[in-house]
């Protein structure tokens, strides 16, 4: 019996019956824009508070209001507004610049000329913009693996991998004029990522390997192998474990001169989040894998060949994941060295839950993640507070985006009427 | 799988996947013999050390054996082997590989000590050692995902409680009360976990990824705050004593890998018969398995599948909390950043090579071990093979285990499904 569409009363009480809960699912809204924005946005709220709390509760000086607090009891209160103020307000200065400082450098440069006050001042800004770049790669790269129900936990060994061989071809290859160097470099670097993330795809599709499994065992033959690359066949003259420098032939153009590092891998960034959206959204390919995503038994008995369908996703999901360290060597550190990819994998998952795996939410996330880990550095400086509160907000944001139940009972949201999108399922299966 | 009901077509594949695979193996005693005889001499031999010093086991003389005529015999087993399963088929598949790996990996000994010594029980000793917080996390998989929850989020417990553990061992200035807070963290922790994936239904996946980043986060985060200015006062525990049990410390060889260990080894491998036990001979057990397989009929017959769910991940999380324990008092004494290292992950490969029970799982994290701790010994002999493709060998053994060669890994049936009452 058809539910009438625009009653949501009607949708609401008969959804549990119509659809029951698919083993291992996680649910998200996907309705109008306001809503779908509506959860993230509070799990960014409350997981920036609950930073907050932390920034407080290891404070110094709130210890020391507490130690007064007999004496002076709004003291306490004072304090941890200024700790928090301090910290979050380091955070804003590091990681988009302080306004008055860009009107300032402005005004010099229209009156001068001399642009030096004003590169000066919009630095943090583009350099947010610089550390957001491979997130949205990564992120990309997991949010097309979501969409297939597929969990590409690998997003760091791909990013490895394919930075190894962006990298590679950057400095091996010389002589190449610029327009053909750096797109040979682009598609080294691409498939090197993509041959690391089709090998769990070809064992998901072939055996039911589950990828969580083999992406995780990816990850550590890519740092073994990575290790060995750098001490050995890729190691520059020296004795530091670190790859030659790439010809400037392959770099990503920079838009300012040093030490702006902000390039073109961010523009790149944008333009494949634009390619993933229509690839998902606007091609039969992008119907058939959300299909399979949404539930691979209907679309195996529709006709969708569902094997084809991992492989191909896990693969360009490898291929996206090697962009972003792809784009990291081209356009910032022109080298690799050990450790290069250490955290991008889990924050690129964190990238695709909050931005729900759709291309815009993810390059949103990217972008707030981006101006987060850019600006904690200076926060670090500034207010001694150390960098890994990042990860301690990242933490929560993603189990309160994860949970919406949690924030829609926390701010008293009623339930909408979700669409369902798997994330993982158990192991092979 | 399709296959297995029609029986015709499954033993024609069967009988050309038996044909294949003893061909590789035929094809893998004549490689051996290829990769590893050429650069021996005649006379060579090889030393392996069966003592260990400071041990109390009875001395016995050292392995002395020679390099050609070994290489030779070890192949011939592999080539062997190959044919015997070509021609007739080996049952055990898991004997069958067993051997095997055994002969390459005592080949691959073999002509890498040449013409030096090595001190074989050294290294099964540091095996064991290192598979230990490799097996806790796998027994923490065990009990949880045998309940059908999924926690990945082990990596994460096991650095929280490395570090509770520590801070609390040091300012209470008792190891034992140090361990005690490490798995009271670890049962804590995975408390949220299954509160969040029992009650709020999150992805059992997703709400393990969340403590990972998060326990990443405030371990170091704490760690850079206070134990890095006030290390001697907050992160300066001291380890525990190695105990030697009494008489059975004597048995040559048994004894300085089994017992001559500090206490987390020997609650590692007390753990993993209790957990056999109990989860095979007690109705708990039964109940728990139930709970994973078929929730719903669980709950038919009056178990309470929530309540099974909620103590077996909180008991499991206090196991992964051990394991944490052995990270700082077990080993080094003090915390240090990220000191896990990916060990978490691997216990849920060895827990999934092992097939989600407790034995297998321990097995499958002495190979880890074994692996680990073979290619420390190898970068000291210097082999012209590089350590790092040795250190690879697990992580390729898990996903070869993965794909069904070696026998199916099959997971609890309603693993990583949240169960709503009806």
């Amino acid at each position: 019996m058809a539910t009438p569409p625009n009653s949501q009363e009607t949708r609401n009480a008969a959804s549990p019956a119509a659809s029951p809960p698919r083993p291992g699912v996680a649910r998200y809204v996907s309705g109008s824009a306001a809503q779908a924005l509506l959860v993230p946005v509070l799990a960014v709220f409350v997981g920036l508070l609950l930073g907050g709390v932390v920034i407080a509760a290891t404070d110094a000086g709130v210890a020391a209001a507490f130690r007064a607090f007999s004496a002076d009891p709004g003291g306490v209160f004072r304090a941890i507004w200024q700790a928090v103020v301090k910290g979050y307000g380091a955070l804003f200065y590091g990681s988009i610049g302080s306004p008055r400082e860009m009107l300032d450098g402005y005004r010099i440069y229209l009156e001068t000329g001399d642009n030096k006050a004003l590169l000066k001042a919009i630095y943090p800004f583009t350099e947010s913009l610089t550390t957001a770049t491979p997130y949205i790669f990564a992120g990309l790269a997991v949010a097309l693996g979501f969409r297939c129900g597929l969990f590409n936990i690998g997003a760091e060994g791909q990013f490895f991998i394919g930075a190894l061989g962006a990298a590679f071809v950057g400095y091996s290859i010389s002589g190449l004029p610029a327009f053909l160097h750096l797109p040979l470099a682009l598609l080294g670097g691409a498939l090197a990522g993509a041959v690391w993330g089709a090998v769990p795809g070809y064992l998901k599709a072939r055996f039911g390997a589950h990828e969580v499994v083999n992406t995780i065992m990816m990850n550590w033959i890519a740092f073994r192998l990575s290790d060995w690359l750098l001490t050995g066949p890729m190691q520059a003259a020296g004795f530091r474990p670190v790859t030659p420098n790439i010809k400037m032939t392959a770099a990503l153009p920079r838009f300012f001169e040093d030490p702006l590092r902000f390039n073109w891998g961010f523009i790149l960034a944008l333009v494949m989040a634009y390619v993933v959206y229509w690839l998902l959204f606007k091609t039969t390919i992008g119907f058939e894998i959300r299909a399979v995503g949404a539930n691979p038994d209907g679309a195996k008995y529709a006709g969708i060949n569902v094997v084809r369908n991992f492989v191909l996703v896990m693969t360009l999901s490898g291929a996206l994941a090697g962009l972003a360290g792809t784009a990291q060597v081209l356009g910032v550190d022109h080298w690799v060295g050990q450790g290069f990819s250490a955290g991008y994998g889990f924050d690129s998952i964190a990238l695709a839950l909050l931005g729900k795996s759709h291309p815009l939410g993810v390059v949103l996330a990217a972008l707030l993640f981006g101006f987060l880990r850019s600006g904690a550095t200076r926060m670090q400086s500034l207010a001694g507070i150390p960098i890994d509160i990042i990860s301690i907000i990242q933490g929560l944001v993603i189990i309160f985006v994860a949970a919406p139940a949690l924030i829609r009972w926390l701010f008293r949201i009623p339930v909408p009427t979700a669409e369902e999108t798997v994330l993982t399922r158990g192991w092979g299966k | 799988m399709a296959a297995e009901t029609l029986s015709l077509p499954a033993t024609e594949a069967a009988q050309r996947k038996r044909l294949l695979i003893g061909a590789l193996l035929i094809a893998l005693g004549l490689g051996m013999i290829l990769l590893f005889l050429p650069d021996s001499e005649a006379e060579q031999t090889a030393k392996f050390g069966m003592n260990l010093v400071g041990s109390a086991a009875i001395k016995i003389p050292d392995l002395v054996v020679p390099v050609q005529a070994s290489l030779y015999i070890l192949s011939l087993v592999v080539v062997f082997v190959g044919a015997f399963h070509m021609a007739r088929g080996v049952r055990s598949s898991g004997a069958l590989f067993g051997i095997v790996a055994l002969a390459f990996v005592g080949a691959f000994l073999v002509w890498a000590t040449k013409g030096k010594s090595f001190s074989l029980i050294g290294m099964l000793s540091s095996s064991l050692v290192r598979a230990t917080p490799i097996a806790l996390a796998a027994l923490c998989g065990v009990i949880s995902e045998r309940a059908a929850v999924v926690n990945i989020g082990i990596e994460g417990i096991m650095l929280i409680s490395a570090q509770a553990a520590v801070v609390a061992a040091t300012v209470t200035k008792s190891l034992g009360l140090g361990m005690l807070i490490g798995i009271l963290m670890g049962g804590l922790i995975a408390a949220i976990h299954a509160f969040l994936v029992i009650r709020f239904k999150v992805d059992q996946i997703v709400s393990g990824v969340a403590i990972n980043i998060f326990a990443a986060g405030i371990t170091s985060f704490i760690s850079s705050k206070y134990l890095q200015e006030q290390g001697d006062l907050l992160n300066n525990s001291g380890t525990f004593p190695i105990i030697q049990i009494p008489l059975l410390s004597r048995i040559p060889i048994l004894g300085p890998i089994f017992f001559e260990n500090n206490i987390v080894v020997y609650l590692m491998m007390l753990i993993v018969i209790v957990m056999h036990i109990v989860l095979y001979y007690t109705p708990w057990g039964l109940r728990t398995r139930a709970v994973g397989e078929h929730p719903k009929a669980a709950d038919t017959l009056g178990v309470n599948v929530f309540f099974v769910r909620y103590v077996n991940v909180i008991v499991g999380g206090m196991i992964a909390g051990l394991g944490g324990v052995y990270f700082t008092l077990g080993s080094v004494g003090r915390f240090d950043e990220i000191m896990t290292a990916g060990k978490g992950f691997i216990g849920l490969a060895a827990m999934i090579s092992g097939n989600w029970n407790p034995i297998g799982a321990f097995l499958a994290s002495l190979i880890f071990g074994f692996a680990d701790s073979l290619q420390v010994k190898m970068q000291i002999l210097a082999t012209p093979i590089p350590w790092q493709f040795l250190a690879m060998a697990p992580y390729l053994i898990t996903m070869v285990v993965l794909t069904g060669v070696i026998g199916r890994a099959i997971p609890p049936a309603a693993d990583g499904q949240p169960y709503e009452k009806q």
